[in-house]
């Protein structure tokens, strides 16, 4: 029994809008006839659901004790592949054996109740996770220092900051003493020192023979977390190797390079609704769509999409990234107050956000391009952190003159003086 | 390893496969989850008056003046008769199933939805949801209880037959916990049941001897028919329990044995349908 995760021939289908149809099960079937009249009379029955493959014949085995990161854009089956692995949701084809207790930090603060007490919510929260009380009053200090909330710990977690609420809710699943840990992209929130801490934790969890099975799009902590990978490429796994050669094939396989990303119909998410993204280009300032961008001058992004119904309080924007996936720069169309005013409910219609980016600001090198549609702390129409890879070359960018890469990310020209002050 | 890590044991091995046809319920895995239930179920007790001025004294207000309510309309204006019991009494121990059934299906039908962000991300038998709001429901029921039990003290009332009280107590709990399946399970693809449940009570309420006899249905009714009014499980649960607690007779034991019967035929249909439909929720609710 040296495997800890088996997975054979893994599908998953899923119907989108439509009405229910091929009924499979007798509770489906006594859904349907409660429903039937009213369907009718709205004229749905003959209404055929789209199907999907989420996750299409996905085969592989993790060992016991090994660290396995997975990578891959967004929608391309990652997440439904934890879900399965988690028992969240089934497969529609295919099987997975699993040897061992899975905690999966997908749900940091899964059962968390607003009204209740930091107290109150571990026990809460350790229980929806699996954990037994005793064990988690036996680790509740533990729990709470890790959290650094102890102050607050008889509060209610309504009134903590967004950063204590999620850093007691990681702590409380850090705990959690899985044989399998899945772990799915925590790590993008709260402030740089709590991501250390999580890293830490991950890493001392690995260091412990645990088996873990690590998501995420920062290429840095699978570089240094994991020692092999698999590639998922819509819904399918493309690729398992080393995790080095993993990483270079998933960036030069993954994006497109051309200066412009399209979404065809099908490739949007039907949650996405009313917003679909139509094409993100990159510029030149001649309004030619460029692959390699020159430092020198400025860049224009350009995000074309459609809103199918007028929204409130729209903001679209970019995320710049390195290949690596940190962030460089987040940018709304909406950031000045002006614009936010005026597009406050945005009509429906086909639109094109525009940026330029400055001459002489981004240092040579790939870079990659997300975007977002979302409307603040009410919902996220859209997110593709890593829809568009571009280059920049830094001809005649300052210090060329010597061949040698420089550091950093941006290579303004800054205003030097050189001043004798005097003799030596 | 011992009992109390069932399922932290290193041996467990899960095989995790598409699901087809008819699932039994699984009491195996209900037993390892008991903690989760206990704590569900505490965690809803606790949130039910957060943030109200009053707090727990809603407990007790709420069936007081549903009771002065309800003797005012079919008392005094309607004259009602009550089988020589004083109305009050009559009344609040009718109400005390009621309240219990009707909280719970309402609590029940809601809780999948509102726990969407538990359902979508964690694997546990989703049952324990609904049941946790039915079973929360139970503390409330204790208060009203003692309310009762101060009422015939003040009325000096005996109970006749209190040994069968729990039997009823259950019988109500069993029917909500069936109906609140069929309606959770149906709210995942069908928010319109939001909107039923308030008429759902209401006219459940009014088809339910709370406020009359049963009696005063029944014979109206041609013998062969009676059956139909008695397929309410609470016109046997209300009966049952004015019997227990204050010796008014039932109309007819048959009767008791039809509500039981279509309590049951509610309890395991919503059993059926909630299984097949679990697998379901996560993606679409």
């Amino acid at each position: 029994m040296s495997y800890a995760i088996r997975v054979e021939g893994l599908g998953k289908q899923y119907r989108l809008g439509g009405s229910q149809q091929a009924y499979s099960t007798l509770g489906e079937r006594l859904g349907a006839a409660v429903t039937w009249p009213v369907r009718l009379l709205k004229g749905e029955l003959r209404e055929r659901a789209e199907k999907v493959w989420a996750l299409r014949d996905v085969t592989f085995d993790v060992k016991q004790g090994q660290v396995l990161g997975v990578v891959g854009r967004n929608g391309a089956g990652k997440s439904t592949l934890l879900k399965i692995l988690s028992r969240v949701t089934d497969p529609t084809t295919g099987y997975a054996e699993i040897n061992g207790r899975v905690g999966s930090l997908l749900e940091v603060g899964t059962g968390f109740h607003p009204e209740l007490s930091g107290r109150e919510n571990i026990f809460l929260n350790g229980a929806v996770l699996g954990m037994q009380r005793r064990e988690i009053a036996k680790k509740f200090d533990e729990i709470v220092e890790f959290a650094g909330v102890d102050k607050f710990i008889d509060t209610a977690v309504k009134h903590y900051s967004s950063g204590m609420y999620l850093r007691l809710a990681f702590s409380v699943a850090a705990h959690l003493e899985p044989e399998i840990l899945v772990v799915d992209e925590v790590l993008a929130v709260g402030d740089a020192e709590f991501q250390r801490k999580c890293l830490g934790k991950m890493s001392d969890v690995a260091a412990a023979g645990r088996t873990v099975l690590f998501v995420s799009h920062n290429m840095s902590a699978i570089l240094r977390l994991t020692e092999e990978c698999i590639v998922m490429e819509r819904g399918q796994l493309a690729f398992r190797a080393p995790t080095r050669e993993a990483v270079d094939y998933y960036m030069s396989s993954s994006f497109q390079k051309n200066g412009e990303r399209s979404w065809a119909a099908d490739e949007v998410p039907a949650d996405a609704a009313p917003f679909a993204p139509v094409a993100l280009r990159v510029k030149d300032p001649s309004g030619n769509v460029v692959e390699t961008a020159q430092s020198r001058q400025p860049l224009e992004i350009e995000f074309e999409y459609t809103l199918a119904q007028p929204i409130q309080g729209l903001r679209v924007g970019i995320y710049l990234q390195s290949m690596r996936g940190e962030v460089i720069l987040t940018s709304f169309d909406t950031d000045d107050p002006v614009a936010f005013e005026k597009y406050g409910t945005r009509e429906a219609g086909r639109y094109v956000s525009r940026a330029t980016i400055p001459a002489d600001f981004l240092n040579e090198g790939q870079y990659l391009l997300g975007v977002n549609a979302s409307a603040f702390r009410v919902r996220r129409y859209f997110w593709d952190e890593r829809a568009l890879a571009f280059t920049v070359d830094a001809m005649g960018a300052p210090g060329m003159h010597w061949p040698e890469p420089r550091q950093g990310f941006v290579r303004p020209q800054l205003n030097w003086t050189i001043d004798r002050v005097g003799a030596a | 390893m011992s009992s109390v890590v069932t399922k932290s044991a290193p041996s467990t091995k899960v095989l995790i496969r598409p699901q087809r046809g008819m699932v039994g319920l699984n009491f195996r895995e209900l037993w390892n989850f008991r903690e989760l239930i206990v704590f569900l179920t505490w965690r809803d007790i606790l949130v039910r008056y957060k943030q109200t001025l009053l707090g727990g004294a809603w407990a007790i207000l709420q069936p007081l003046l549903q009771m002065l309510l309800l003797n005012l309309l079919f008392g005094e204006v309607a004259g009602l008769p009550t089988g020589g019991v004083p109305r009050p009494l009559f009344t609040f121990a009718a109400l005390l199933p009621w309240n219990l059934f009707s909280n719970a299906v309402s609590d029940a039908s809601r809780s999948l939805v509102a726990n969407r962000n538990m359902i979508t991300k964690v694997y546990f038998p989703r049952i324990i949801v609904p049941l946790a709001n039915v079973l929360s429901g139970v503390l409330d029921f204790a208060v009203a209880f003692l309310i009762l039990a101060g009422m015939m003290i003040y009325y000096k009332f005996a109970p006749a037959n209190l040994l069968l009280l729990p039997v009823y107590v259950v019988i109500t709990l069993l029917t909500a916990l069936g109906v609140g399946l069929w309606l959770a399970a149906l709210n995942v693809h069908y928010r319109d049941v939001k909107y039923i449940i308030p008429f759902l009570t209401q006219f459940w309420m009014l088809a339910s001897p709370i406020a009359y006899e049963a009696s005063s249905i029944f014979e109206r009714l041609p013998e062969q028919w009676q059956w139909l009014y008695a397929l309410n499980p609470l016109v046997g649960v209300v009966e049952g329990f004015r019997q227990a607690l204050l010796g008014v007779p039932v109309y007819s034991e048959n009767m008791l044995w039809v509500s039981l019967a279509s309590a049951s035929v509610m309890l395991v249909s919503g059993l059926m349908y909630f299984r097949s439909m679990e697998r379901t929720f996560a993606d679409v609710v």
